[in-house]
């Protein structure tokens, strides 16, 4: 048996938890930046690694759809599939860029200790398949910004936690409510509205959908940037709502989600356009944007949901990319004001470029990945219903404008005088050039990474049909079920194995729980 | 012997790398933070520009000598999966060919001009890259042979255009213009994407050539029904409206004079302004399938003429005056369209580009040229009544001068019943947000009301 990918997913989960707490202890704030980055480099690395063995497992697989499993106890505990392996390089890039980029005038604000455990957490919840193991992480994600947040409401005596607690606490409620009502409900095949509706609320409420989305707008506004950038941008909503929700889900639960979702795609898409304030703005962007991902989701389709999952991808690129950008933007001259003109160009010529790039690349424009994935969303959207492709596209008009705007505010309109230099740092330069390379890639060779998010699309149609068809057999989107294989087993699709030169000696999982 | 087809695909293929290999290099080197200096911009500029026009009027003149109008090269499908594809095709044909040659002229006449004309500017590598950009956009526009290709260059020309138009970016006019051209920009990409939106419902199809049929332009017959080609039409007009300043989006070309004098001549004189024109050509055969369609597009093109012929006579400054007389151009290209006068249109379109180009690059200058033909004449020049000062009464000559200085209040109207209640409506909501988080927290929750934003340097902070 082959436990390469998953000794590389326990190292890329053990790395932060362990780099977390040798973190905390330093009190030197230079010192935790420095190890911090080199921690989250290394778990960049090994979800790297782990992606990068999948690939090579799933190009040798004959049948599409390989997963890796790694059972405890008779239960799925994880699962690496076509669909989530992308997103732990993806996550732990956010992690690393925001690490690394993080300026001298924020390094005793942010919380690297706290960051490196969201992270661990993070790459855990996109290693899980589904059961009570993925609603613990859930829960235990929301509990870092709360720390934070806490920390910050003594020292700006501002009561700044109560808009996120009351809307996590919501969260959890209705997660672990929900959750037992499936268990108790049992098996597969049909639940019952009263099961599904609470997991589709937490999700929604998770995933900032109107009217819960006001805790995303908080969050940015009284957390540090970097810690809320990092909390939202992974989009662990929009995963919950595809490991709970749409495999029980029958189709009229999904419009709903779709049709909520899209009227807060264009209802923020709105909101971005007239913000005073740089963080709020980003904040609707995001929400705008993330909300185009559950349209797709609902859609049921191949090219829907591939499009999705596309966007998905850039808005995770792209949108980080725009929020460090504007992170950076703040290191230099505080809080940013969109009310008059700032005229920081001169001064940070490559910052007004990546924050113009990763802005247009977020709301679609060509050349950019997130172009192929609104064409996709879009196309999907017309096989189904044409007035969410009217919206959808309404929506990117929208943010494009927002965008433009923001970028005009910013970096033009007057001359700013500074007696310090704001020249962007050589590692913002690199992680600027690393994005830029990342979007325009994806833009102009597309192939790659549309066709493996048709895969899991597929596999996640496959999924959802065999609820419709219990006698079919799944795809395994059934967290919670026994099976006779024995525990700690890690399955393969059933074809000779690569060779081993990339193997790892095997860690036994065991010792990493 | 040669290969023909092969040659052909090699000569088109450069004719759309030309560009695009000049945008990669100033992209790039602008990002790696060495932008490169003047002379090596200008001759690479120089070679983009005579390796695309020596290979389009090579393409054409094959064209001519194999007696062949329509030349399709697919250059392969940038997405493939099981249901989709999305093809990378172009088309040399009557239209895209003309416009592509006038194009890189143009492109090159600007591109020699503005070396000087911005030699040391601060943003001179700035502008060559948003020139790259444009440049780029037209011939992919120019030579689209999808819908959604076209998308993809009609959006990269709008970009570049509200960029240059905020050239000058140090004070905030022309900012504030830059940004209103991109939202009017905006509008028309949407109605666009709207319109391939709706093709692909109709139809699920975006290729011309399936869409408009398979003889080469004009002679294409839309596989439309009427109430299709009228919906799918009157989201284009939209579109070619946005993007070539026609009523009501008039307000935008005389802002966009903010930029510098190159891109004013070869943007809003010559070639942009001219693309929803062109837009219109290419889909000609839906214009055919609906007679109110087609009706539709004369009353545009005649209104825009009539407003910029009165709006024009009353501008105080030179590049206002001729951004005016070209949309008078562009508004009477636009009737002969829908009257169905295609080649007229296309003759019309190369003979106003290349006349309004020389016209504004020489209005810098404009004031020596009149100092010349006043010296030549041995007087002032003389200023006869015209038509309308002696048969109009003087009243209503007021009114509508007034109502030509404010450019027939269309900024207004669009400003006032379309944009203010979107705004207000927002603004509502974020109140109620506020309310909202404010009774959750059990006081005022906005810090970034509360935070002064960083003026002063940051020394001063810490």
């Amino acid at each position: 048996m082959n436990s390469v990918p998953l000794s590389w997913m326990g190292l890329s989960i053990a790395i932060p938890v362990v780099g977390a707490f040798a973190v905390s202890r330093t009190r030197n704030p230079d010192r935790a930046r420095h190890w911090s980055v080199v921690i989250t480099a290394a778990t960049l690395l090994s979800t790297i690694g782990v992606w990068c063995n999948f690939q090579l497992l799933e190009s040798s697989a004959s049948h599409a759809g390989p997963r890796l499993v790694s059972r405890c106890l008779g239960y799925e505990a994880l699962v690496i599939d076509q669909f989530s392996a992308p997103l732990l390089p993806l996550t732990a890039a956010l992690y690393f860029l925001t690490t690394a980029t993080t300026l001298r005038t924020k390094i005793r604000r942010f919380s690297f200790g706290l960051a490196l455990v969201s992270e661990a957490i993070a790459l855990a919840i996109f290693a899980c398949s589904a059961g009570w193991l993925l609603i613990t992480l859930l829960v235990v994600g929301t509990v870092p910004p709360y720390l934070e947040l806490r920390s910050r409401a003594g020292s700006t005596g501002v009561y700044s936690t109560r808009v996120y607690v009351v809307h996590m606490a919501l969260f959890v409620g209705l997660l672990l409510l929900g959750q037992v009502l499936v268990d108790l409900e049992g098996g597969t095949g049909a639940h019952s509205v009263w099961a599904i509706l609470p997991l589709l609320l937490a999700v929604l409420v998770r995933s900032g959908i109107v009217p819960f989305h006001c805790w995303i707008t908080d969050l940015f506004e009284h957390a540090t940037f970097g810690t809320a950038l990092l909390y939202a941008t992974p989009l662990v909503g929009a995963y919950a709502a595809v490991r709970l929700v749409l495999p029980i889900a029958p189709e009229w639960v999904l419009r709903s989600m779709g049709l909520v979702s899209l009227a807060t795609a264009v209802y923020a898409a709105g909101m971005a356009l007239i913000q005073r304030d740089a963080r709020r703005l980003f904040s609707y962007l995001f929400l705008s944007h993330s909300a185009l991902v559950l349209v797709g989701l609902e859609m049921l389709t191949p090219i829907g949901l591939t499009g999705a999952l596309c966007v998905w991808l850039s808005v995770g690129l792209a949108m980080g990319g725009f929020g460090l950008t504007m992170r950076a933007l703040e290191s230099r001259v505080g809080r940013l004001s969109l009310v008059d003109f700032q005229g920081l160009y001169d001064h940070t010529p490559n910052l007004a470029m990546c924050f113009l790039l990763t802005g247009l690349a977020s709301v679609g424009f060509p050349g950019t990945f997130g172009f192929v994935g609104t064409e996709l969303l879009v196309d999907g959207a017309v096989e189904t219903y044409l007035y969410v492709g009217v919206a959808v596209v309404v929506a990117a008009a929208i943010n494009g404008i927002a965008v433009v705007k923001a970028y005009f505010l910013l970096f033009t309109g007057t001359r700013h005088a500074s007696s310090v230099s704001l020249m962007i740092a050589r590692r913002e330069r690199y992680a600027v050039l690393a994005l830029a390379g990342l979007i325009f890639y994806g833009g102009f060779v597309p192939q790659p990474g549309v066709e493996s998010r048709h895969q899991a699309a597929d596999e996640l149609l496959q999924a959802h049909a065999a609820r419709e068809n219990p006698s079919t057999s799944s795809a395994g989107f059934t967290g919670g079920r026994r099976s006779p294989e024995p525990p700690l087993c890690i399955q393969q699709p059933k074809t000779a194995p690569l060779g081993n030169s990339l193997a790892m000696p095997k860690i036994p999982f065991i010792a990493l729980q | 012997m040669f290969d023909y087809e092969l040659l052909m695909r090699g000569l088109g293929l450069a004719v759309v790398a030309a560009p695009f290999g000049l945008l990669l290099v100033l992209g790039v080197s602008s990002l790696v933070g060495h932008p490169l200096p003047e002379r090596r911009i200008a001759r690479m500029g120089h070679l983009a520009i005579a390796v695309g026009f020596v290979a389009s009027v090579t393409v054409l003149g094959l064209m001519l000598a194999s007696e062949t109008y329509c030349v399709p090269i697919e250059v392969g499908s940038w997405v493939a999966i099981p249901h989709y594809h999305f093809s990378v095709k172009f088309v040399f044909d009557r239209l895209s060919v003309p416009f592509v040659i006038l194009s890189f002229i143009l492109c090159g006449t600007i591109g020699a001009f503005a070396n000087r004309y911005m030699h040391r500017e601060r943003g001179f590598n700035r502008f060559f890259v948003m020139y790259a950009l444009f440049m780029l956009g037209m011939v992919v526009t120019s030579l689209a042979g999808t819908i959604e290709t076209l998308f993809a260059g009609w959006e990269l020309v709008g970009l570049s255009s509200a960029m240059l138009v905020a050239y000058f970016h140090e004070r905030p006019a022309p900012v504030r213009n830059g940004l209103r051209v991109w939202a009017v920009y905006r509008i028309s990409d949407a109605a666009l994407l709207l319109a391939s939106v709706v093709l692909h419902h109709v139809r699920g199809e975006g290729d011309f050539d399936k869409l408009l049929g398979s003889l080469p332009w004009p002679e294409g017959a839309a596989v439309l029904s009427g109430p299709e080609a009228l919906l799918v039409g009157l989201l284009l007009l939209l579109a070619a409206a946005g993007k070539s300043a026609l009523v009501p989006f008039s307000g935008w070309l005389p802002r966009a004079m903010e930029g510098p004098t190159p891109s004013s001549a070869v943007f809003y004189g010559a070639l942009s302004v001219h693309l929803g024109a062109f837009l219109l050509l290419r889909v000609s055969p839906i214009l055919d399938m609906s007679l109110w369609l087609s009706a539709a597009v004369v009353v545009a093109g005649l209104s825009t003429a009539l407003f910029a012929a009165v709006a024009g006579r009353v501008q105080t400054d030179i590049k206002s005056a001729l951004s005016f007389a070209s949309l008078t151009q562009v508004g009477i290209i636009v009737a002969e369209i829908g009257f169905g006068l295609r080649y007229l249109a296309l003759v019309h379109i190369l003979g106003h580009a290349c006349l309004r180009t020389l016209q504004f690059v020489r209005a810098p200058t404009l004031l020596t040229d009149y100092r010349s033909l006043e010296n030549a004449i041995g007087g002032s020049l003389p200023a006869t009544p015209n038509v309308f000062q002696r048969w109009i009464p003087e009243r209503v000559q007021m009114q509508v001068y007034r109502s030509a200085l404010e450019r027939g209040h269309l900024d207004t109207c669009l400003a006032e019943r379309l944009v203010a209640p979107v705004i207000r409506f927002f603004q509502y909501c974020d109140a109620l947000e506020r309310r909202w988080t404010d009774w959750i927290a059990g006081g005022p929750s906005r810090e970034s009301e509360r935070t002064r934003t960083t003026v002063a340097s940051l020394e001063e902070v810490l």
